[in-house]
């Protein structure tokens, strides 16, 4: 809990700058707009998150957009099929790739960092290979309008994303929480030897955290080709998953496992956009924008682990 | 003017005091007993001479001056090895490299390790201990008691004057530990001190100079080396006498109620391994360290990812593949590591309770949380775990306590066979009297216990009856008219005893 006040007194600190120096940041169009942004960063960074809890990392969260994408709008445009079942598909391609990297970790006994960067090597090529290199879209194409609103409409105001962010984080928070998959989920990211000790099937725990976050990555990849509505196969989705791990880290998840929170997940993830926000809105050379981004994860981090050893002295 | 002298040392942790005005002195050349219950504030006391621990309050005086131990580097420079539970030796390095780490002799233009002095310089400390291992061994080659006699050649080799030994026996065998003690001697004799930590009372009785006796963070008491005995000792520690230590045996019931059948373990692929137990009875395992004990019992308890293990229980045929399977069969082990294999020491002990069982305490798939502290509570109240709270991290307690958290997770769930690997390493002896009177209750229930022992007055006192192994096999059954000492070694060496039954009917 008081990892999270940090740094939510950070964010909260950060918005109100931010406000100052610019106003244009209350403006209901940016709100809007960064509302969006968060909905669909949050929604995969769980996923991440929960990996990294078991003591995992998932690098190929972005190559997986760039195929969920490409196959969405041929899945669409070129087989015409039903939006229901279309994305459908889009969300089980994530689902069963996570459920290729889970046995690959438990069954072979690979590293996770080494699984899932052969990933993101291999689901990028493979999204070139699928496209041509062309550029895919949605352009003004007909029959899966309630799709490309689920996606990228609006309720009560609100974007679409940022709706279901709070649902998803809603589920999720009694998932890892309260419930005893949630508990499983972090006790093997302690000691994965004396879980296995106390009858749980580690491997199956494990393995279901990569399934889990494939199923939020496809979702979040639905969200996302939506809202650029365009997918350049080599560009779409490049380093989401590192603004992922950076938003786990910064809200608490430690890369040695067992440790994290959904809130500090969404905190973390909020913290990265607005300080990507503020890069733009302050008129900062948007090449600083990646810098910037890891000055303040380091100091973040920095700053958690100076707390932290205080408090043990203490 | 003694050695070392620790004066009114004060040490809170939050929610506990572990030290309050505690006094520990040192002449050159003494052997000094630091004894106490699990959680009596002896390691925090030692870690404060160590520097691993800033102290609250107090002072330390060595040689007769005040000084400040800030750090490790600080023990060192005066004088102060400590040789902790958990040994600390670098796996992949050999003996040389150990004793010499950090401070490794260099050739000269390159600063290269020089490896011919290196080795050199290794024998010296090697020979004044007694040891007859090649320089170049690696570590991880090595025993546990080697390692650790690697540690003292490390100690030696910084000047060491006092050393600190922090449980040293409690993974040793027999004829180790009296090679250590005699080590002991050997070394107070050349004017080294050492302050040793035990629950063996035993041990005590053979080398102490003097016991330093702490009750609840408090000096309770001292006892010069003419005085010391087992029931002096235990008065101090636990505040009363403890009449009955060893719980006898009512006769056992239903004979063959358990049978296991061709145990395989990873470690001896060709060595199959049958017995049989009756209900109501402890059964005890004993034999040499790497006989294949903990080996077999994890088979048992689906625990060897590359065998399965047939068992019957009450006439019904049971197959085992994975630990769920044992467990929901109501077969628990409670293992020998517990760091590593017992405990999520990063968890409460509320959630470490509940770990093994913990779709009971949910509804729904979510738990309730009330039910789980209830349970937590009650564990911690029956098996007296001291601890602040339930939410306590089990990291922050004592050894002994930490013990008895990784029991309370089985005994909470009503066990048809429970497999008790080292179940009293660690234990202080009041506790260990309470945990033979649990083992002995559960028993009486109708629970069959099987126990593996390295402590042969526990093997020859708790068992109903003894199987001892050898190499990966059981060479023998000792019933408890039968169960010695030179019978449970000569069994465990490999020979053939008379009186010795085969361990199952077929
Ligand atoms: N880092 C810590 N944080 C909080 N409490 C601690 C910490 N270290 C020790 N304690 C508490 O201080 C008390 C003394 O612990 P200590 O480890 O010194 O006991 P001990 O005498 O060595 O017991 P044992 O025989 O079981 O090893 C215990 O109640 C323990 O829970
Ligand atoms: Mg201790």
């Amino acid at each position: 809990m008081k990892k999270e006040l940090g740094i939510f007194i950070l964010l909260i600190a950060l918005c109100v700058v931010t406000a100052i120096l610019n106003p244009r940041f209350l403006s209901p169009t940016n709100l809007t707009n960064m509302a969006n942004i968060i909905g669909m960063f949050g929604i995969f960074s769980i996923g991440l998150g929960l990996v990294i809890i078991t003591g995992g990392i998932d690098l190929s969260v972005g190559s997986m957009f760039a195929l969920a994408g490409v196959l969405l709008s041929i899945a669409l445009r070129e087989w015409g099929l039903p939006w229901p079942i279309a994305a459908l598909f889009v969300i089980i391609v994530p689902m069963a790739l996570g459920a290729i990297h889970g046995t690959l970790v438990t069954q072979m006994r690979i590293q996770p960092f080494i699984v899932t960067l052969c990933g993101l090597l291999l689901y990028r090529g493979l999204a070139r290979f699928i496209a041509d290199d062309n550029t895919k879209g949605f352009g003004n194409a007909e029959g899966f309008e309630t799709l490309r609103s689920l996606a990228s409409g609006k309720f009560l105001g609100l974007p679409m994303p940022f709706v279901l962010l709070v649902v998803i984080a809603g589920i999720m928070w009694l998932v890892l929480h309260r419930s005893v998959y949630g508990r499983y989920l972090f006790a093997v990211g302690r000691n994965e030897e004396a879980t296995r000790f106390s009858g749980i099937n580690t491997k199956l725990v494990i393995a279901s955290s990569y399934v889990l976050a494939g199923l939020l990555t496809g979702i979040a990849g639905i969200l996302l080709s939506f809202y650029t509505n365009s997918i350049s196969p080599s560009t779409h989705g490049n380093f989401y998953e590192l603004y992922a791990i950076a938003a786990a880290v910064l809200g608490g998840c430690s890369l040695r496992g067992g440790e994290g929170s959904i809130i500090g997940i969404i905190i973390g993830t909020a913290l990265l956009q607005i300080l990507q926000n503020l890069v733009n809105l302050l008129g900062i050379p948007s090449s600083l924008n990646f810098a910037v981004m890891g000055a303040v994860v380091l100091l973040g981090v920095l700053a958690d682990s100076y707390l932290g050893n205080r408090s043990l002295k203490n | 003017m003694p050695l070392l002298e620790m004066k009114g040392i004060c040490k809170r942790f939050p929610g506990v005091v572990a030290l309050n005005e505690v006094d520990l002195s040192s002449d050159t050349g003494e052997v000094v007993a630091l004894v106490g219950e699990n959680g009596a504030g002896k390691s925090t006391l030692m870690k404060i001479l160590g520097g691993v621990y800033q102290p609250d309050g107090g002072e330390i005086l060595v040689d007769g001056e005040p000084r400040e131990i800030q750090n490790v580097e600080d023990a060192m420079r005066l004088g102060i090895a400590f040789i902790h539970q958990e040994l600390n030796v670098v796996d992949n390095l050999d003996v040389a490299g150990n004793i010499f780490l950090g401070r490794e002799p260099r050739t000269k233009p390159f600063h290269l390790i020089d490896q011919k002095k290196i080795h050199d310089d290794a024998k010296p400390f090697l020979a004044r201990l007694g040891l007859d291992i090649p320089s170049d061994t690696r570590l991880d080659e090595l025993s546990v008691a080697y390692q650790q006699m690697v540690e003292i050649a490390k100690a030696l080799s910084l000047n060491a004057r006092l050393i600190i030994m922090d449980e040293p026996t409690s993974s040793l065998t027999l004829a180790e530990t009296n090679r250590l003690l005699s080590l002991i001697k050997e070394l107070s004799s050349q004017g080294v001190s050492i302050i040793y930590i035990s629950h063996r009372l035993a041990e005590i009785d053979e080398i102490a100079n003097r016991a330093v006796v702490l009750r609840d963070g408090e000096n309770a008491g001292e006892v010069a080396r003419k005085e010391i005995s087992h029931d002096r000792l235990v008065n101090l520690m636990v505040g009363r006498s403890i009449s009955q230590f060893y719980v006898e045996p009512k006769e056992s019931s239903k004979a063959g109620y358990f049978q296991a059948r061709n145990l395989r373990s990873s470690r001896y692929p060709d060595c199959s391994v049958s017995f049989d137990a009756s209900q109501g009875e402890i059964l005890g395992f004993a034999g040499l360290v790497g006989a294949g004990r903990s080996e077999i019992m994890k088979a048992l308890a689906g625990l060897d990812r590359t065998s399965q293990a047939k068992v019957c229980i009450n006439d019904e045929d049971i197959e085992i593949r994975s630990a769920k399977d044992a467990i929901n069969r109501g077969i628990y082990l409670v293992p020998e590591d517990r760091r590593s294999e017992g405990l999520v020491t990063e968890m409460s002990v509320r959630e470490n309770m509940t770990l093994p069982d913990l779709p009971r305490y949910a509804r729904g798939g979510l738990i309730q949380f009330g039910r789980e502290r209830e349970v937590a509570n009650a564990q911690v109240e029956t098996l007296k775990v001291k601890t602040p709270h339930i939410e306590a991290l089990v990291r922050n307690l004592s050894g002994g306590n930490q013990q008895k958290v990784v029991l309370g997770k089985w005994l909470a769930m009503q066990p048809k066979v429970l497999i008790l690997d080292e179940p009293t390493r660690g234990i202080d002896v009041g506790s260990k009297a309470e945990i033979y009177q649990l083992m002995r209750t559960l028993a009486e229930k109708g629970s069959v216990i099987l126990m593996i022992s390295s402590d042969m007055e526990e093997v020859l006192h708790i068992s109903d009856r003894v199987a001892v192994m050898h190499e990966g096999r059981i060479t023998g059954v000792l019933d408890r008219a039968h169960c010695t000492e030179t019978n449970i070694m000569q069994l465990a060496v490999g020979q053939s005893v008379e009186v010795a039954k085969p361990a199952c009917s077929e």
